[in-house]
């Protein structure tokens, strides 16, 4: 990347009284970049949003958004970041139009009228624009809040969980959009739990417990994991899943329809279990590449829930 | 696999002591974990419970009194110890003539002022039966009814015990007499009290609680999280959020104003000015306690909470109700610090007894200090960003 990155923070640290909610966090998000936010409830991802665009003050870290600094610019990081807030935070009891109108003037964009009715239209709710916000659905809701965010024209987008509750038709038109806004050159930062959302991110970094575990391109971190996978199709896959979560050297057994995926990172002692259990003859067992989704799996399973007390950290 | 079915206990059909114990347990487990809601339940109702039962009292003593005094010979003295040991009248100071004494009534320093007539013993003695004047400040009927009541015996005390010997008169009409004059309130109508006190706590009631209510929704609702995301400053929303109802207030002020004085035909006799700088303030001030109280409220309901428990003390311990002369001194102390205190003398001097821009410039000082403190406290509180 010859560009200076849009993001680029070190040491990051936020802590509420007693809990450390955000521990030494780093993060160098490339212009144009789609960087995937991952980890599980918790784990300190809206925590880290909210301060990268000023609305929480880091108690430690430095660094800078969009060239300002995190911690004396917050002001002018404001004005070109659009940041959609993991809750509906719009007006509920304002119509689209008029939510879209007062947005408009919080950022004191020109040619105000113009640009709401254009949001409007791609919105495609030019006819519904009266129609309060709060009557919307989920979808609706999620689209008229990209919009929003979207009317000053942000160099940075900051998107926190936007497509929890929306349906996967709703998704897809959403991701779409995404990746037309990244092509233009927009950067945009999105926290998700789905992992079909996580392979479409460029960049990915997967935080736990308010620390990076792992952070790079999204094609290198299956092997940054350093999982071997078996694929095993056959009948009475119950069975042999029971069968294989006791064996030594499987560390995951992941179902996917009429498949199962087996992984572990000690590749001989894996390799061990398997050729004891291919030996049967019962199942179809082929060696494939480790992909995101084993890798996320795998991720995941270390790290639950974070609400629970962090059992390596003490407190 | 099979599982067992959950067994069910064998209880009621209609009503279950088990699901109606697991919703009153429930209901007490919230409870307690909403500690400003539990302390509202608590803790309020005890320190209102005390304030008020202590501090009101219907039959007001110890009235501020000043007296003019144009005689000073032993029957004066009689006269007005016995007012002063009647616990009604709290003599604080002379008045040097009926320009200052007047003045003193309409600013409220006093609510009597006693005139002693120049040779007021002498004519006494003499026969010719001269007139005690008491004027009475009667905007607040109330405070001046059980005095008044109590004179006439006070006075026949007096007579007893000074006029004895050949002075000592027989039962023939008295040797003096006691003219009480209710001034700004000459018919001791209750409604020319209390519906200019009625601005005030209505203007109380609203002006805090929508300013309260109207913060807390925008946090509640997470609109402000989206709201401070955007370049806007914290001033621009705050200003922006609150003129909408001081535009309200202005339109209460104006009904206010119509009914008082064509339903109720409640005068108005001082100055404009004097109520307009009186009322913008009092509005300011409870603007700035509704701020004060949204940034200590988390949702709605403990807004209007917390808005009604600024009300009783503006309505039981600022004057409008029970005669602020009448309650012990802490509870006076208190009540100074109650912005709607202040308000009430704002407007009764002004409607009721003519007052102009000085004899409310004092009130509004107050008003002003107390609009300082709550929204340095306030700003104090506030927080720009969402830590």
């Amino acid at each position: 990347m010859s560009e200076a990155p849009v993001i680029d923070v070190r040491g990051l640290t936020k802590r509420f009284g007693p809990r450390t909610v955000v521990d030494h966090f780093d993060i160098q998000v490339p212009k144009g970049a789609i960087y995937g936010f991952l980890g599980p409830n918790g784990s300190g991802k809206t925590t880290t949003i909210r301060m990268l665009c000023g609305l929480l003050t880091p108690d430690a870290g430095e660094g800078t958004c969009l060239g300002f600094d995190v911690r004396r610019d917050a002001a002018h990081i404001k004005e070109q970041v659009g940041y959609m807030t993991q809750k509906f935070s719009y007006y509920e009891d304002l119509s689209i139009r008029e939510n879209l109108d007062f947005v408009a003037r919080m950022y004191r964009l020109d040619r105000r009228k113009e640009r709401v009715q254009q949001a409007l239209d791609d919105l495609g709710l030019a006819d519904r624009a009266k129609q309060l916000a709060g009557s919307l659905s989920g979808g609706w809701k999620q689209r008229l809040a990209l919009a929003a965010c979207l009317l000053h024209d942000p160099q940075l987008l900051l998107l926190d969980e936007p497509t929890a509750g929306v349906d996967p038709k709703a998704r897809r038109d959403f991701w779409d959009e995404i990746r037309r806004l990244s092509a233009r050159g927009v950067t945009v930062l999105v926290s998700t739990h789905y992992m079909d959302e996580a392979v479409q991110c460029d960049f990915i970094t997967y935080i736990a417990y308010g620390r990076k575990l792992i952070d790079g391109p999204s094609t290198e971190i299956p092997v940054m994991v350093g999982l071997e996978t078996w694929r095993v199709e056959g009948p009475d896959l119950a069975a042999l899943e029971m069968r294989l979560k006791s064996e030594p050297g499987v560390e995951q057994v992941a179902r996917f329809g009429a498949v199962l995926h087996v992984s572990g990172t000690d590749k001989p002692l894996l390799n061990a279990a398997v050729e004891r259990l291919r030996a049967q003859g019962t199942h179809r067992w082929t060696l494939q590449v480790a992909g995101l989704e084993e890798a996320f799996i795998y991720l995941m399973a270390g790290a639950r829930d974070n609400f629970a007390a962090d059992p390596k950290v003490p407190t | 696999m099979s599982r067992a079915a959950p067994a069910r206990k064998p209880d009621g059909h209609f009503f279950s002591l088990r699901r109606f114990g697991a919703v009153l347990y429930k209901e007490f487990i919230q409870m307690r974990r909403d500690h400003i809601t539990f302390g509202m339940m608590i803790g309020l109702p005890l320190i209102q419970l005390f304030l008020f039962g202590f501090a009101i009292n219907a039959d007001p003593r110890n009235l501020p009194t000043l007296v003019e005094i144009g005689d000073n010979g032993p029957l004066t003295r009689a006269v007005i110890s016995g007012m002063q040991q009647s616990g009604y009248f709290d003599f604080r100071g002379q008045v040097a003539g009926t320009a200052a004494g007047e003045e003193a009534l309409r600013r409220g320093v006093a609510n009597f002022v006693v005139v002693i007539p120049q040779n007021f013993e002498r004519d006494v003695v003499r026969g010719r039966s001269p007139q005690v004047l008491i004027a009475a400040d009667a905007s607040d009927p109330s405070a001046v009814g059980g005095a008044a009541a109590a004179l006439s015996g006070i006075v026949n005390v007096a007579i007893r015990e000074t006029l004895i010997g050949p002075l000592a008169q027989p039962s023939a009409a008295p040797p003096f007499s006691v003219v009480v004059h209710r001034e700004y309130n000459p018919e001791g109508k209750t409604s020319t009290n209390i519906v200019p006190g009625l601005l005030a706590i209505i203007l109380s009631m609203t002006m805090v609680m929508i300013t309260a209510v109207a913060i807390v929704k925008e946090s509640e609702r997470g609109t402000m999280e989206m709201l401070i995301a955007t370049p806007v400053r914290p001033l621009e929303v705050m200003l922006g959020k609150i003129l909408p109802y001081v535009f309200v207030g202005y339109v209460q002020t104006g009904v206010f104003l119509v009914a008082a004085s064509v339903v109720f035909h409640v005068p108005f006799d001082g100055s404009w000015l004097a109520f307009f700088w009186g009322f913008n303030l009092f509005i300011v001030v409870n603007l700035a306690l509704g701020f004060l109280i949204s940034t200590a409220a988390r949702n709605q309901m403990q807004a209007m909470q917390l808005s009604f428990f600024t009300i009783l003390p503006s309505i039981l311990l600022s004057g409008f109700m029970f005669p602020f002369g009448g309650m012990p001194g802490w509870a006076q102390f208190i009540g100074q610090g109650v912005p709607a205190t202040h308000f009430l003398r704002v407007i009764r001097a002004v409607m009721l007894k003519g007052g102009d821009v000085p004899d409310v410039a004092f009130e509004c000082g107050a008003l002003v200090l107390i609009l300082i403190v709550i929204s340095g406290i306030a700003l104090l509180r506030y927080r720009q960003t969402l830590d």
